[in-house]
């Protein structure tokens, strides 16, 4: 590999690439899958700080000694294992799509 | 400090010496030098990446933060571990299907302006710098302590080493320091978890009640607030660690050393599973610390608490424990800034010299060339910049790290893969109105100015109320991509590549030198 991608001289034609019903449901899939997932992993990760500034719910024990605040610390660590392990599974499926878009429309 | 302190200390040494003698046969080409020739496997990148992250912030800085402040100690686990989510779901991928050596790269496949590579660059030395100087004043300050020699000298030998690792071994010597290192790390994290949990009779929640009463915050400890008591400075800081990740040039750069962009998915899920672990074991050093060590002697040793977990594996553990620990502690930090060097010796070489200057015409013998002077170029500097910095926050100096990496590289990779409209106008304001603002106001920041006069470098009331400035400068970043655009949508600029093909190789990983 050199240092000369074909910057401006391609030859593909990636306007019509992208209009391709393969690629965009590719594109849509991918979206409304990861979509979902970015918001709840924001949401839970900025609600702790909003909880422990503002109120004192997460400070009334949970486990023995251990209080809410731990717990909802823990399960982001879980959240972060779980997403990424649904993550992996996915994007092997995306993987196939992408391989069937490149067979179909590019190397044709 | 007995001599089984010295073998140890020295044979962790010898090992990373040799890795690097063994990495500089095989260290020939340009992409041998930045990437390790893209070699390396899922679980290896996995490894070196978690090497990258759990520098001595992380294993030094967290474990204090927990022991003198419990729960507010641990917002940086969360913190840092959430960021991998924002980086798996949204950048790696396409990060890695669009650039080749740098970050800069990724930005430049769609921005071929020399004015937006320039300013990419600009970003991953400031980064670079930042957080190198983090490390080296860490790195001498537990020389000093364990050594007991002077802190210039200690200065003097990390540099001397990190600069042996780069030039010798370039990124496979600093990527196989960094694999050795993570298992040597999470093998006295373990052992050290271990012991403490045996001292709590392997009572996970009983230990939580003996902390109630085993430090000076009461039940405090175990809540949010001994530190963070403004609720909108927490955010703040929270928003640079969970973004600032995604902005970091030495980790993006991991996932150029790999093959393609399924490996690149893979290292970062091998990552999340072994920073994860460690996180959650940063409880038993926090804890463990505050309960055996004690945070009078802890913050006697230093005051930032940076010396928690050395001292409480020798506690624990007696000397050969604790000087293991400091060993291991010790090649962290070296890994950690071999790697800096090496992403800001990318930045210098490849594109501001390769890439503006001689426009992509270079030899690989001159990019190599290029890149060990400006490895010691970047080395050099720091060093002296460490030299004076002795009575600087080592954590303070991270989180500046994280903040400009959140507010001058993030909004710029974000909208570069996403969003249609984007031009080199918007790259360019973006990544200078992030870089600026995260600067200036911390500039003005507690951190900077405080009324009590030697506290920090200027004596004075702050004028701006937050420690970190995320929640101000990363919207500016922001702010400044839409403006730029939006002012300059009509001009046509000549080195933009049509968003199609943008899109259209970022989600599939197609490149036209593959047919």
């Amino acid at each position: 590999m050199t240092n000369q991608v074909a910057r401006g001289k391609s030859t593909m034609d990636y306007e019509k690439l992208v209009q391709t019903e393969d690629f965009k449901g590719l594109v849509k899939r991918k979206k409304s899958f990861a979509t979902p997932f970015v918001i709840f992993f924001f949401a839970a990760y900025f609600i702790l700080p909003l909880l422990t500034g503002y109120t004192k719910i997460l400070e009334t024990p949970a486990i023995g000694a251990m209080t809410w605040t731990w717990v909802y610390a823990f399960s982001m660590f879980v959240m972060v294992w779980v997403f990424t392990s649904i993550y992996m599974n996915k994007a092997k499926h995306f993987d196939v799509e992408v391989d069937k878009i490149i067979q179909k429309n590019v190397l044709k | 400090m007995s001599w089984i302190s010295y073998v140890i200390f020295f044979a962790v040494i010898a090992l990373t010496l040799y890795i690097t003698y063994w990495a500089a046969k095989q260290t020939t080409t340009a992409s041998d030098f930045y990437t390790a020739g893209g070699s390396l496997t899922g679980w290896q990148n996995g490894m070196a990446i978690a090497g990258d992250y759990l520098s001595a912030a992380s294993f030094l800085g967290i474990a204090g933060a927990i022991s003198l402040n419990g729960f507010d100690g641990f917002y940086y686990s969360i913190g840092w571990l959430t960021a991998y989510l924002v980086v798996l779901f949204l950048i790696a991928e396409p990060l890695r299907n669009l650039g080749k050596f740098t970050m800069a790269d990724m930005i430049g496949a769609r921005f071929g302006a020399k004015k937006v590579r320039g300013a990419a660059a600009l970003n991953t030395i400031t980064i670079v710098m930042f957080y190198m100087l983090a490390q080296l004043v860490g790195a001498g300050a537990l020389i000093k302590l364990l050594f007991g020699i002077e802190y210039w000298i200690a200065v003097l030998i990390v540099g001397t080493m990190m600069l042996i690792y780069v030039l010798f071994g370039g990124m496979t010597a600093t990527s196989w320091v960094q694999i050795v290192k993570a298992i040597l790390l999470m093998l006295g994290t373990i052992i050290i978890s271990f012991l403490v949990l045996m001292k709590f009779n392997f009572n996970f929640i009983g230990m939580f009640e003996t902390m109630k009463t085993a430090t000076p915050h009461g039940e405090a400890f175990l809540h949010s607030g001994v530190v963070y008591t403004d609720t909108i400075g927490l955010i703040s800081v929270l928003i640079a660690l969970v973004l600032g990740t995604a902005g970091l040039p030495h980790i993006l750069m991991r996932f150029f050393t790999v093959k393609d962009a399924k490996t690149a998915r893979s290292s970062v899920i091998y990552s999340v599973w072994i920073i994860g672990i460690f996180y959650v074991l940063t409880i038993f050093l926090g804890f463990g610390a505050a309960k055996f060590v004690g945070s009078d002697a802890i913050i006697a040793e230093n005051a930032a608490g940076n010396m928690a977990a050395p001292m409480l594996a020798g506690v624990l553990g007696g000397d050969a424990l604790e000087s293991f620990v400091a060993a291991v502690a010790f090649a962290t930090i070296l890994a950690v800034v071999a790697g800096l060097v090496l992403s800001g010796a990318s930045a210098i070489a490849h594109d501001i010299y390769g890439q503006i200057f001689k426009n992509g015409n270079v030899t690989e013998k001159q990019q190599v060339n290029a890149a060990r002077w400006a490895s010691i170029a970047i080395g050099v500097f720091s060093i002296l910049l460490a030299l004076g910095s002795e009575k600087l926050n080592v954590a303070f100096l991270v989180s500046l790290a994280f903040c400009v990496a959140a507010s001058a590289n993030v909004p710029t990779i974000l909208l570069t893969i996403y969003w249609k409209k984007f031009n080199t106008t918007g790259a360019v304001a973006s990544m200078l109105t992030g870089l600026i603002v995260a600067l200036v106001l911390v500039a003005i920041s507690p951190s900077v100015m405080n009324p009590v006069e030697g506290a920090t470098l200027i004596t004075g009331n702050p004028i701006f109320p937050y420690a970190n400035p995320a929640i101000v400068s990363v919207p500016a970043g922001f702010l400044a991509a839409f403006i730029g655009t939006l002012v300059s949508s009509k001009r046509h600029e000549k080195d933009e590549v049509s968003y199609a093909e943008v899109r259209f190789k970022a989600e599939t990983g197609y490149k036209e030198l593959d047919l």
